[in-house]
């Protein structure tokens, strides 16, 4: 079945995407970037206040104590050394020391050769997994792949009917069971079947929840076996989906699951949501994992490949 | 939730409990420290700043009792302005108004507005005897009425029928005026998720709030929510007069700041908790006794409420004549003491509200997981009658039956047979007026408990 839809109209400008990008993060932008470039930028001395409100304006913006404080601690010390002479200067630096952090995060998913290129998505609940499979399968549709999802999520109600409605906008085959079905039962039809249709990529939804909860983590090294199986390479990416706006509760949410299912990459959902997003940066420097996928807006085109570089200067505008 | 809280809390007090006196060196690094766990459990930052103020001038001012130690002190006074901040008690929703009493709910993506309306259907219906209508005007998310169609089935509440192609404000009329000629108690309205930033989603759901006028306007928040959490409950206040706030997801390791700051900002109340996946995990929100929890002291009145509440009143009677007699106590007894626990959430969820459990290592607590509760139970299924009364009677051929039966091995089949072995001593010093006895250790264990 095709449907006739035109998923909220594409718009490709890959040109302007610098510029959208900017224009995406406006919320992040109007409280922390145009609070560090006021403090910043506006010319006042080097004093114990202005730190202060530094560290305060790092703090309100999800980076975290300690990312705060390792962030505060090399600028203080440059300036006790006298590199750093004026608050211009400071910005410079801080601009250069977030964007060394973020740096090694961007690097992007590559497909491998593997047929099917398995695609494991999972997180707590309500960040966006499904939605950003459907743009994510769009994506790499788009890119020349034949995708297929395999709809793992049987606990949620609806949650198949809603991965079902995103697909069919997109014409892509979905396998999927009844809700109560055995995730890992369909995630081995879902195998099967992107096998037997040579499918390029299988993306594999799964039902959130809590890091914590030790059985349905459970659940989840299952499904990871089941995959395994079927190719001992695979899954070739586990990709977890953060909610931007989300507290220092990400980094717990990446260690449980990382212990669990080894996640290779990293999807930052509602970043335009959200004022802060300071979040990516403790990500970053805590885990140097690769950041993926960030997602800017509610449009399919709104998950964008994360560059440091384009992040840094949307944050940070070069003054 | 608040667990990282209340432990970073805990070591920070416990050090000072250490000290002879309260002087301005050592309380300012406790505060220091305070403040740290406050903005790692995500406390907005200005809500810290002024808790700690509050903090120092009392501590340092005339509020110290003669009777407590300086450490009890700071934490008394911690306690006191954790309870201020998080409102004194707890606030019921309002409902008497004119049926249908109409329950508007709000909030970002994925906050969990759908679940938290099914489950708040099903508190009114159990605990308030009233019958609920749920329709959902969130038009935009793919089988987002779907998915509320589903839960209101599973719990049987009334479902009323929208589609994606109508408009919210016209949903929730029509809702509200089939609700009335069903002349149904309540109706709960889900709405889609929307960002606070996003006008045009705003004026909608202004439009829907103003064609309904509902009794309760309830922001549903994420626990897990950063510092952007008051913001956004500003904003959401803002638009819309909000009557309280659903605090979502706290089943997981969030540190709570959420909870501790929206209240302050806002000034509304948090009503409830959602502390599980099922439709039944939603709990009154009590703040002098999530206080309490944070600071080790332990929600003994929670428990005590859940166990009233799960117990089947019969079968404690029984097992009470049981226990006076001292003997008799047997397999069966056991199972149903152990259903009684999965009644009350299960060994976790009753764990996290035992005094000190905050401070048990994580790894001990997930020993005691709730599958090895399901474990034991599939064993004592798979025996007859005549051993679960006879528990001697088990010997090599029974238990490798029974292990098969089960689907565990014969080792775990020992290990129960031990246990309960246990706990039958147990019962029978309890039975020989050992009752007294026992609560009294225990007594002596609860802090706070009247003696």
């Amino acid at each position: 079945m095709t449907q006739s839809h035109p998923p909220q109209q594409t718009e490709k400008r890959p040109a302007g995407l610098f510029g959208r990008l900017r224009e995406k993060l406006a919320a992040t932008q109007r409280s922390f970037t145009r609070g560090l470039s006021d403090l910043l930028l506006g010319g006042r001395a080097l004093d114990d206040s202005l730190f202060e409100e530094l560290e305060t304006l790092l703090l309100s913006a999800d980076v975290g104590v300690e990312t705060t404080q390792y962030l505060l601690k090399g600028i203080t010390e440059q300036v006790s050394r006298k590199q750093l002479r004026d608050a211009r200067a400071v910005y410079q630096a801080l601009r250069q020391s977030i964007l060394s952090i973020v740096a090694p995060c961007s690097r992007r998913l590559e497909i491998a050769a593997a047929r099917p290129f398995v695609i494991m998505v999972v997180g707590v609940n309500g960040v966006g997994k499904t939605t950003t499979i459907a743009k994510l399968a769009r994506r790499l549709k788009n890119d020349g792949h034949a995708v297929m999802v395999g709809a793992a999520d049987t606990f949620r109600a609806a949650a198949i009917e809603q991965l079902k409605t995103w697909a069919g906008r997109l014409d892509i085959p979905v396998i999927a069971q009844h809700t109560g079905a055995d995730a890992a039962a369909v995630v081995h039809d879902a195998l099967n079947a992107a096998k037997a249709r040579a499918s390029d990529i299988l993306i594999v939804d799964t039902a959130g929840r809590q890091h914590t909860q030790a059985g349905l983590m459970d659940e989840l090294k299952k499904i990871r076996r089941v995959i395994a199986k079927a190719d001992p390479a695979a899954p070739h990416e586990v990709l977890l989906v953060l909610d931007a706006g989300t507290g220092q509760n990400a980094l717990s949410q990446l260690a449980h699951f990382g212990e669990a299912v080894g996640v290779t990459g990293l999807a930052l959902t509602k970043l335009d949501g959200t004022a802060k997003g300071g979040i990516l940066i403790a990500l970053a420097r805590k885990t140097g994992l690769p950041i993926r996928y960030i997602g800017v807006g509610e449009g399919m085109d709104d998950l964008r490949e994360f560059i440091a570089e384009e992040y840094v200067d949307a944050l940070l505008p070069a003054p | 939730m608040f667990d990282n809280l209340s432990q970073r809390l805990q070591a920070t007090l416990k050090r000072l409990r250490g000290e002879g006196r309260l002087t301005e060196e050592n309380t300012r690094e406790a505060l220091r420290e305070v403040r740290m766990a406050l903005l790692e459990a995500d406390v907005a930052l200005p809500v810290v700043k002024d808790f700690i103020e509050h903090v120092r001038a009392k501590a340092a001012g005339q509020d110290v009792l003669a009777s407590l130690t300086p450490g009890q002190a700071l934490v008394k006074v911690v306690n006191d302005e954790l309870v201020a901040l998080m409102g004194a008690a707890n606030e019921r929703l309002n409902l008497a108004v004119r049926p249908p009493a109409v329950i508007l709910v709000a909030g970002l993506q994925g906050s969990g507005k759908t679940t938290t309306v099914a489950k708040l259907a099903r508190f009114l219906q159990e605990r308030e005897k009233k019958s609920v209508m749920v329709a959902s005007a969130d038009v935009y998310r793919p089988a987002a009425i779907d998915q509320l169609q589903k839960l209101a089935a599973t719990i049987g509440a009334e479902f009323f029928p929208s589609r994606t192609d109508q408009q919210p404000e016209n949903i929730a009329r029509h809702a509200v005026d089939e609700a009335r000629k069903r002349v149904m108690d309540v109706l709960i309205l889900d709405t889609a998720g929307r960002l606070h930033v996003d006008e045009a989603m705003m004026r909608e759901i202004r439009a829907v709030h103003a064609a309904i006028e509902p009794v309760e306007t309830l922001f549903v928040v994420d626990s897990m929510t950063g510092q952007d959490a008051v913001n956004t409950a500003k904003a959401f206040d803002a638009a819309l007069p909000l009557t309280g706030v659903i605090l979502t997801k706290t089943d997981g390791d969030a540190r709570g700041g959420a909870a501790l700051s929206i209240r302050q900002v806002t000034g509304k109340p948090i009503k409830f908790l959602g502390v599980g996946e099922k439709t039944s995990a939603l709990e009154a929100f009590h703040p002098e006794r999530v206080a309490a929890r944070i600071l080790g002291m332990g929600d003994v009145l929670g428990l005590v409420e859940e166990a009233a509440r799960a117990a089947d009143k019969e079968k404690a009677q029984e097992f009470a004549r049981k226990l006076a007699k001292g003997k008799g106590f047997d397999l069966e007894d056991f199972r149903d003491q152990m259903a009684q626990m999965e009644k009350m959430g299960g060994v976790a969820n009753l764990m996290g509200k035992l005094p000190g459990m905050g401070e048990a290592p994580d790894a001990a607590k997930a020993q005691l997981g709730d599958r090895q509760v399901k474990q034991l139970v599939a064993i004592i299924n798979s025996m007859t009658p005549q051993e679960r009364r006879f528990p001697d009677t088990i010997r090599g051929s029974r238990k490798r039956r029974i292990a098969a039966g089960s689907g565990t091995q014969v080792q775990d089949v020992n290990r129960l047979l031990k246990q309960f072995d246990q706990m039958q001593k147990m019962m029978k010093r309890m039975g020989k007026g050992g009752l007294q006895k026992l609560l009294r250790d225990v007594k002596g264990r609860l802090p706070g408990l009247p003696g």
